[in-house]
């Protein structure tokens, strides 16, 4: 009888333990790869720019400091990128949420052959950036570009999209919104499927309009999803290279007026070797992204609070 | 206002929802469209609200043609089934967001809103989201967004399903106050029978979208069209004993057991038949027609619910627990006047 008592107690307590760590097991393989490839040279990035001097190859630096930070900060390549960065994330990311949540809501309606236009919204997520930036290119050459071909139509003169530096700004901004769109368009649309379209048929009964209804039922209803949107799309905007690798030939801009911060730190990386002022450049990114994060965030919630 | 439905019909794709509708519901009443899930009651609904064109018939408001009005320009009020209180405004905005569209100034919208809230009793919660309300207050406020823009007809699609049964109780009370005060003329859809019977003036049973009977309650109860309406009201439900009529007398399904009932007198021989009997209109009487068994006994207060068979078919009546049934008794039975019909067994058509 003891013996039969104590047997399955110890049996609990075993499987007890290794129910305890089995969850950590699972998530090992994956914990590895983050621990290789991200929270490592997260933490290298930090330590690196405030080293002085650091050479990658043997790994010496002089001394800890802010010297990057300082050079960073007075470089004027540094300031024009961060005023371009600052420029494209203010142009794209209200433009094509804008963009996004109409279109969303025109997918939203039950319209023939909607399976169709939502596979063209969505194809260029399937795409490389880089694969369809070449052929942005083509689309914005000057003389045999589709784009202006089109405009010709409409007795516009040939516009330098790509040669003028007036020009590029709009080129990338028009090219980047186009490339945000569709995930942008995925999370408001299941952000839309999810109101009860009752809502609609209650406002309408109600004797609303169109009009009236998505500004007053479908908008707010939607804010957090849109909120959403605007953090993921800031973040990536302020993030943004390879829509401009492509376009000019792998040159920031026709005259290297379109640096944008992380084209500073590939260049000042890749170019100059300055791998200690590229991970302060990158600190200095992630300042801005978190800084901008955290407005929404207050916004958001200051907003929320109001409507209360 | 008077609502006329004359023919109305609407057909999706290959089936007819509603079929060749026709009906007239007075000014003022309260009216309940109850049938099973599935009979075409919401459908009805939607198209007097003017969410769903109709695919033929037309509807009267009044002498005013509304068959093609889209719902904004009817005049109505709609309480949804699951409420669809805004969920991003108070119970104050919802209210007013019907007044907000009729371009009524903002102080009257509020003395509005105040005013159709002190009569749905929810005046104290005006500044609480829908989330922060119990069932029973949402369905007050939904019915005060109904009623703010005082409509011409108040439709209510199974206002009381998503409540619980106590709470049930109470809002069918509070719907036909409130009905009562305002006078509004209120098209009420339920599967429930209890509810149509309790609260309505005039009830309109559907099946299979077809208008089954339209008439009052407690006439719907004692003088069914047809074997469907009895079937569907009662509780417990009607006893249906099938058999044939020869020579005045009704003969079970087992070809042995009859009775004579005067009923019978003018049926011709052979016809296929169901004698339905509600559980109340069964008597304990010696000389009665019917000669049964008793096979089971339930005691219920003050009476009994006797099982009894019949020819071989089982059959459920209360009986006066003074009698002292048991199991394995035979018994005779008459039938009371009321509560007994006599139904057709291929067409269901009450035979009289």
């Amino acid at each position: 009888m003891k013996k039969n008592k104590q047997k399955p107690d110890r049996e609990l307590v075993d499987r007890s333990f290794l129910a305890r760590i089995e969850p950590y097991l699972y998530l090992l393989p994956f914990f590895l790869g983050i621990a290789v490839f991200t929270l490592y040279p997260v933490v290298n990035v930090v330590l690196m720019s405030f080293k002085e001097d650091y050479s990658y190859l043997t790994r010496e630096f002089s001394q800890w400091g802010l010297a990057n930070y300082d050079k960073v900060l007075s470089d004027p390549k540094f300031a024009q990128a961060v005023g371009n960065t600052l420029k494209y994330v203010l142009l794209v990311v209200p433009i094509s949420t804008l963009i996004s949540v109409i279109v969303a809501n025109l997918l939203n309606q039950k319209l023939r052959f909607s399976a169709l236009f939502q596979t063209a919204y969505f194809l260029p997520m399937v795409t490389s950036v880089t694969a369809v930036g070449l052929a942005w290119k083509l689309m914005y050459n000057k003389n045999f570009g589709i784009i202006n071909y089109i405009l010709s139509f409409f007795g516009i003169d040939k516009i330098p999209w790509l040669e003028n530096a007036a020009w590029s700004i709009p080129s990338l901004v028009i090219f980047g919104v186009w490339n945000i769109l569709p995930f942008t368009i995925i999370l408001l649309l299941s952000g839309l499927q999810n109101i009860d379209p009752q809502y609609y048929t209650a406002a309408r009964v109600d004797g609303s309009g169109s009009l009236r209804i998505f500004l007053r039922i479908t908008v707010p209803l939607l804010a957090p999803t849109i909120f959403l949107v605007c953090i993921v799309n800031t973040i990536s905007c302020f993030k943004v290279f390879s829509e401009l690798y492509p376009l000019f030939n792998g040159k920031p801009g026709p005259f290297y007026n379109l640096y944008t911060v992380v084209y500073y730190i590939r260049y000042a990386m890749m170019e100059n070797r300055k791998y200690g002022v590229a991970a302060a450049a990158a600190i200095v990114l992630f300042g801005f992204i978190f800084v901008f994060t955290m407005i929404q965030r207050v916004v958001q919630s200051w907003m929320s609070a109001r409507k209360r | 206002m008077r609502v006329v439905l004359d023919h109305v019909t609407k057909r999706f794709a290959d089936v007819t929802a509603v079929s060749e509708f026709s009906a007239t519901l007075e000014d003022g009443e309260l009216v309940s469209l109850l049938g099973p899930s599935g009979c075409g009651k919401s459908t009805l609904l939607n198209m007097l609200s003017g969410i769903l064109p109709v695919s033929g018939g037309r509807i009267y408001f009044d002498d005013q043609d509304v068959t093609g009005m889209p719902p904004e320009k009817r005049g109505i009020g709609l309480v949804f089934q699951n409420y669809a209180l805004y969920p991003h405004m108070t119970v104050m905005g919802n209210i007013c967001f019907p007044l907000e569209t009729q371009r009524v100034p903002k102080a009257e919208r509020i003395e509005r809103a105040n005013e159709i809230a002190r009569l749905v009793h929810v005046d104290m919660l005006m500044n609480r989201k829908p989330s922060e309300l119990s069932g029973g207050q949402q369905q007050r406020v939904a019915i005060a967004r109904a009623l703010v823009k005082n409509p011409r007809l108040l439709l209510l699609d199974e206002p009381l399903s998503n409540l619980d049964a106590r709470l049930r109780l109470e809002m069918r009370e509070e719907i036909r106050r409130i009905q009562q005060r305002t006078g509004v003329t209120t098209i009420f859809v339920t599967h429930d029978q209890e509810e149509a019977l309790s609260i309505s003036d005039r009830i309109v049973l559907m099946k299979a979208g077809v208008l089954q009977q339209n008439d009052l309650p407690q006439s719907l109860y004692n003088e069914p069209a047809n074997q469907f309406v009895a079937d569907f009201l009662g509780n417990p439900p009607i006893n249906n004993l099938p058999g044939t009529v020869e020579d005045g007398a009704f003969v079970a399904a087992d070809g042995k057991a009859r009775c004579a009932l005067p009923m019978l007198a003018g049926v011709e021989n052979g016809r296929n038949v169901n004698l339905s009997v509600r559980s109340e209109s069964f008597v304990l009487d010696e000389n009665g027609p019917m000669a049964c068994e008793v096979t089971r006994v339930y005691q219920m207060g003050k009476e009994e619910m006797a099982y009894l068979t019949f020819g071989g078919t089982d059959f459920r009546a209360y009986i006066d627990s003074e009698e002292g049934l048991r199991k394995g008794d035979a018994v005779r039975l008459s039938l009371k006047r009321r509560g007994v019909f006599l139904f057709d067994r291929e067409t269901g058509e009450r035979i009289r």
